[in-house]
């Protein structure tokens, strides 16, 4: 599981990604968190790889979690 | 066969899982998540033995409480119908898993009202969302359209008209929200309040790119531009899966007794879902140990 690469993006007032990030955090896994609430950039880029607008959504390699799931997650980074 | 099956992860259920566990009943949890309506929330400042704490740390606390006991967790996935077998309860969930137990204990809560308009379904999370304050910032310098008159719709007009292009406000009554809301309301440049029109149509293709809306009084109709639809109209129980089997008021509240009893033996509630005064955290979780602790003694009678 090192070698996956994890991206979050998350706006600063929303809970689920707090917990989202605690969650990966609490497991030792490394990630890039980017606010889409500035980064108007990687809002876009969020919007055209999970083709929705709620966040989090969470990138491992190339597959897309919309919302906290927490059993997705664990067997993504299994 | 579990001895408890605990339908929802909020307070309720979690304080729930915390007794029954405690009461070493063989227990599984089923819930489409941990932490309920905490998740929509970030300052909590009743819940005792907290002066003040975020929302999800205090999930993140219930869960690692409840983590520590060995009770089975099916996180993910949520109860489709409960039904009554001879020998208690059976669930099938969503994913078409089932699970048998001997009681169970309702706790699913309050979810989002829904607008029932076309495209709403289509088009969640393609730029209607329940959740302002989760989703609200990847709208700036849109244009969107807040749907709702009551407090919580309030406060996502006056955080979106900081940051959106122009921000539409559409309320099919007078506004109902704090008056300390409203007048907050009139130094807004960029708003436009439409009081007593109808949302029918949210509309777009993949993405939101508008509303229709009808004046209830006139009944003209008129189009509005707009890249995201917030639908802030309150709360409803979530007990379809249990409609079949319990008694519900006229609301859709599971009716329980002061013991958390059903209308169906060997089946409590507890929590947002029942018709129990006052929608709190701090209450949720006391109804779900009262809750556990009536199944427990259910238990010990049916062994004697």
């Amino acid at each position: 599981m090192a070698d996956k690469k994890v991206i979050v993006y998350s706006t600063p007032t929303c809970p689920y990604c707090k917990r989202v990030k605690d969650y990966l955090t609490q497991k030792g896994v490394s990630f890039s968190d980017y606010n889409v609430a500035e980064d108007r950039e990687k809002a876009k880029e969020m919007i055209d790889k999970s083709k929705q607008m709620g966040v989090p959504v969470i990138v491992v390699d190339n597959d897309v979690v919309v919302g906290f799931n927490q059993a997705k997650l664990d067997s993504l980074l299994a | 066969m579990y001895d408890l099956m605990i339908i929802g992860g909020g307070p309720a259920g979690l304080a729930a899982s915390v007794y029954a566990a405690r009461k070493q009943l063989k227990t599984l949890l089923v819930s489409g998540d941990i932490g309920g309506q905490i998740n929509t929330t970030w300052g909590i400042e009743n819940y005792l033995g907290y002066q003040f704490i975020e929302g999800p740390e205090l999930i993140n606390k219930f869960q690692a409480q409840v983590g520590q006991f060995p009770i089975d967790q099916k996180i993910g996935d949520k109860v489709r119908q409960l039904k009554k077998t001879s020998g208690g309860f059976e669930a099938i969930t969503e994913a078409s898993d089932k699970y048998q137990s001997k009681t169970a204990i309702i706790a699913t809560g309050k979810i989002p009202r829904k607008l029932n308009v076309p495209g709403e379904t289509e088009l969640t999370g393609r730029g209607v969302t329940y959740c302002a304050i989760c989703d609200g910032p990847i709208f700036a310098g849109q244009k969107v359209a807040v749907v709702g008159g009551g407090n919580s719709a309030l406060e996502a007009v006056l955080d979106m008209v900081k940051i959106a292009e122009h921000v539409n406000l559409v309320s099919l009554t007078p506004l109902t929200g704090d008056r300390v809301l409203s007048n907050q309301l009139k130094d807004a440049k960029n708003l436009t309040v439409f009081l007593e029109h109808e949302t029918r149509e949210i509309k777009g293709q993949g993405l939101v790119d508008g509303i229709r809306i009808r004046d209830a009084k006139s009944g003209e109709e008129k189009e509005l531009e707009v890249g995201g639809v917030f639908i802030e109209i309150g709360l409803v129980p979530n007990s379809d899966a249990v409609k079949e089997l319990v008694q519900l008021n006229q609301w859709g509240e599971v009716t329980v007794t002061p013991r958390n009893e059903t209308s169906v033996p060997g089946l409590y509630a507890a929590g947002d879902v029942t018709d129990v005064p006052e929608k709190q955290i701090l209450v949720a979780a006391g109804e779900g140990a009262k809750a556990a602790l009536q199944a427990h003694r259910y238990l010990q009678r049916l062994v004697k």
